[in-house]
């Protein structure tokens, strides 16, 4: 199984396996500099600089309060950074809205999964593409422009079952998303943002809450993926999983980046040992 | 995920939830008929009475099905909490009246024909949704609530204003008539029977003439013939408004709008521009709405008091009695409170005038008088009171009350709303091709 593909245009042009083959692909991927941001007194993101380059599963750790899920929703436009920069792809998308995001290849999954209860999970799966056609009021429902939009769904349904598939999710397919146990919705987000065809994806611990054995299966995927060109930047409490499957690692202590290298590196690091000790973790 | 009963009502709950909705459409159609025929019967009527009778409650469950349909579109898919209804169906109204009504009546309009006009009123409805969505959409929930119950509120009290009674923009006088309200253009049914269909006192038509003819044979009048052609022309007009939102909910828009409602963030996070989706939803749920209002109206008055926010509040129990987000629901809903809730009183009160001596005469003037003669066991005058012209309204009102509270205790997705329909432009219920790719 390889990554799932659509035959639409839109998303043609920004399939991961094309970035690897032009002349881009030297420069980082995502490059973050300088991103500030507070809460009343709380500095949370403090002058956090770091680059993710393609083709990396890049690890992002630190101690509780670090500023992880907020550097998160800087990058993706879900909050506006007070000062700073990210550059996506050589586009500077600095407070860009997430659906803007998202469209030029940049998606997120939330720390907390957050399903669409009441659609089912292959509607969730097929919420996702980029280009659709039938999103446009007047082609979802004027006859003979209508069939084109058909045609579209027809390869969306197709593509969407394939994903399910490679996810193992696919017995599931016609349940409501609000029956899914914590794994499964774990998973089902990760469907999802596949499904938009992203150049990158930001996990923010993408493996709270699933068993051992889903959790190798996951990262087996995440690998896969990796291989099929996507770019991950992780965030996650497990060191295991971080030291071992991770490759850099940036270590973020009190909103600026700590440490960044290798993971043994990072591992053997004093300053991150002193952050995670002071935090008694 | 529905609410389960006990005791009979499960036998009951599990029938209905196993038919198809073609089939709970007719059943509903045919049990409503039916009844309100057994009612006329009692009442005495003859032909004539029976069919006014079922061309009267087909007209307001078309008239409800639409709005239901319009507001479904807008909550029960989008969660879009719009309290301005009839603020909507207001504007609809009262801009086909002034684009279309003669410049000599009073208040005068732009005599325009008024296929002009009901595309007008709609655009206007349309248009102003989509001006009021842009600072509403900043909101959610709760207060877009506020918001658009207060711009219904300031559109109904615009109308109603003097200073719009009768004006003059350019040289052009317009007017809304203020609060004695605007004479609409004439029903444009009128067109297939009356040489004339302008006037009230046209003969009519050679058709016009063959058919009523054919029907005063039988005991039915010239009026309800002409009421009855353009009931069955509503239907028609709910078949495509149903037809149509049926279209955008089963697509990726559609598929949208429910992710919207479910967690907006999710959508936006995934490429969607959402305020984009909420914006066209405003436009196209006003702009039906506003259609409803003028097939509602049409041949009438356009009165600010129909527009006053129990109207909106009316559109929403049937919404909720149909179930959200449920299109052949939202039918039901409209057909079954338009019916059942909003005409039954009526019946209530007319069977009960004619079987009982409730004492009309001395019915009592407050609720005091009526509920005291209760401690010596004298129910009569609460019944008067209740039953009363004035009160029929409010035993309305207490029947709606009654009817929430059950829905809501045993099963609060409405009839259908438990039937999500499919977001997606291709059945999603089997993988085509089988178990391999």
């Amino acid at each position: 199984m390889t990554t799932p593909s659509t035959d639409t245009d839109e998303a043609a042009t920004s399939r991961p396996a094309a970035a690897t083959e032009d002349g881009t692909t030297g420069a980082p991927l995502l490059q973050v500099r300088n991103l500030r941001k507070s809460f009343g007194g709380i500095t949370a993101v403090d002058g956090a600089t770091f680059d993710v380059d393609r083709g990396t599963i890049t690890g992002l750790i630190g101690p509780n309060g670090a500023g992880k899920s907020t550097t998160f929703d800087l990058v993706t436009g879900v909050q506006t950074p007070d000062s700073g920069q990210v550059i996506f792809d050589g586009t500077d998308t600095t407070g860009w809205r997430p659906h803007r995001s998202a469209n030029r290849g940049l998606v997120r999954t939330f720390q907390i999964a957050r399903e669409l209860d009441e659609m089912t999970v292959l509607e969730n799966a097929m919420l996702a593409p980029r280009g659709q056609l039938g999103e446009q009021l007047w082609r979802a429902v004027l006859p003979g422009v209508r069939d084109e939009v058909v045609k579209q769904e027809e390869r969306l349904r197709e593509q969407a079952w394939e994903t399910l598939e490679f996810l193992e999710l696919d017995h599931l397919a016609e349940e409501y998303a609000g029956g899914l146990s914590g794994g499964q919705r774990k998973l089902l987000e990760l469907a999802r943002v596949l499904m938009l065809e992203p150049e990158m994806i930001l996990l923010d611990e993408p493996l709270a809450g699933v068993n051992p054995t889903l959790e190798t299966k996951l990262l087996e995927r995440l690998h896969a993926l990796r291989d099929d060109g996507y770019t991950f930047l992780l965030v996650e409490h497990d060191m295991d999983v971080i030291m071992n499957h991770c490759e850099p690692v940036i270590v973020l202590h009190q909103g600026s980046v700590l440490v960044e290298g290798p993971p043994e590196q990072v591992k053997s690091d004093d300053r991150v040992l002193e952050a995670y000790l002071g935090e008694d973790v | 995920m529905s609410a389960r009963l006990d005791g009979p009502l499960a036998a009951a709950t599990e029938w209905f939830d196993g038919r198809s909705d073609a089939a709970l459409l007719l059943m509903l159609a045919a049990g409503l008929y039916a009844l309100f025929t057994l009612v006329s019967l009692v009442l005495g009527y003859d032909l004539g009475g029976i069919v006014n009778t079922l061309r009267r409650i087909t007209f307001l469950s078309a008239i409800y099905a639409m709005l239901v349909l319009a507001l479904n579109l807008q909550w029960g898919y989008t969660g879009l909490f719009n309290l301005g209804v009839a603020g909507f169906m207001a504007i609809g109204v009262y801009t086909m009246g002034m684009l279309s009504t003669a410049p000599t009546t009073s208040p005068p309009g732009l005599g325009l024909p008024l296929p002009v006009g009901i595309a007008g009123g709609v655009l206007a409805a349309a248009l102003v949704g989509t001006v009021a969505s842009l600072p509403a959409l900043r909101l959610r929930g709760d207060y877009l609530a506020i918001v658009t119950l207060a711009f219904s509120e300031i559109v109904r009290l615009t109308y109603r204003s003097p200073v719009f009674e009768t004006f003059s923009v350019g040289g052009v006088s317009l007017g809304t008539g203020g609060s004695t309200g605007m004479s609409l253009p004439t029903n444009p049914i009128r067109m297939l029977f009356y040489e004339n269909p302008q006037e009230v006192t046209s003969p009519p038509s050679a058709f016009g003439e063959a058919v009523f003819g054919t029907f005063e044979a039988i005991g039915v009048r010239a009026p309800v013939v002409e009421g009855t052609a353009y009931a069955i022309v509503l239907l028609v007009f709910v078949a495509g408004v149903y037809g149509l939102l049926r279209r955008v909910g089963n697509s990726p828009f559609g598929r949208v709008l429910k992710a919207i409602r479910e967690d907006e963030t999710v959508a936006s996070a995934l490429g969607k521009d959402t305020r984009l989706f909420k914006i066209k939803v405003f436009a196209l749920g006003c702009g039906l709405m506003g259609l409803a209002a003028i097939l509602w109206r049409i041949g009438g008055l356009a009165s600010t008091e129909d527009f006053r926010p129990i109207t909106t509040f009316y559109v929403f129990v049937a919404l909720i009695i149909g179930g959200a987000g449920s299109n052949t629901g939202s039918v039901m809903g409209g057909a079954v409170f338009a019916s059942l809730l909003f005409e039954g009183p009526n019946f209530v009160r007319r069977v009960a005038t004619q079987y009982f001596d409730v004492g009309f005469g001395q019915t009592p003037n407050t609720i005091f008088e009526a509920v005291g003669p209760l401690a010596s066991l004298d129910l009569t005058p609460l019944l008067a009171y209740t039953l009363s012209d004035v009160n029929v309204s409010a035993l309305r009102l207490v029947l709606l009350g009654v009817v929430l509270v059950y829905l809501i205790q045993n099963r609060p997705e409405g009839l259908l709303g438990h039937r999500t329909e499919t977001a997606a432009s291709v059945d999603l219920g089997e993988r085509p091709g089988g178990e391999e790719r």
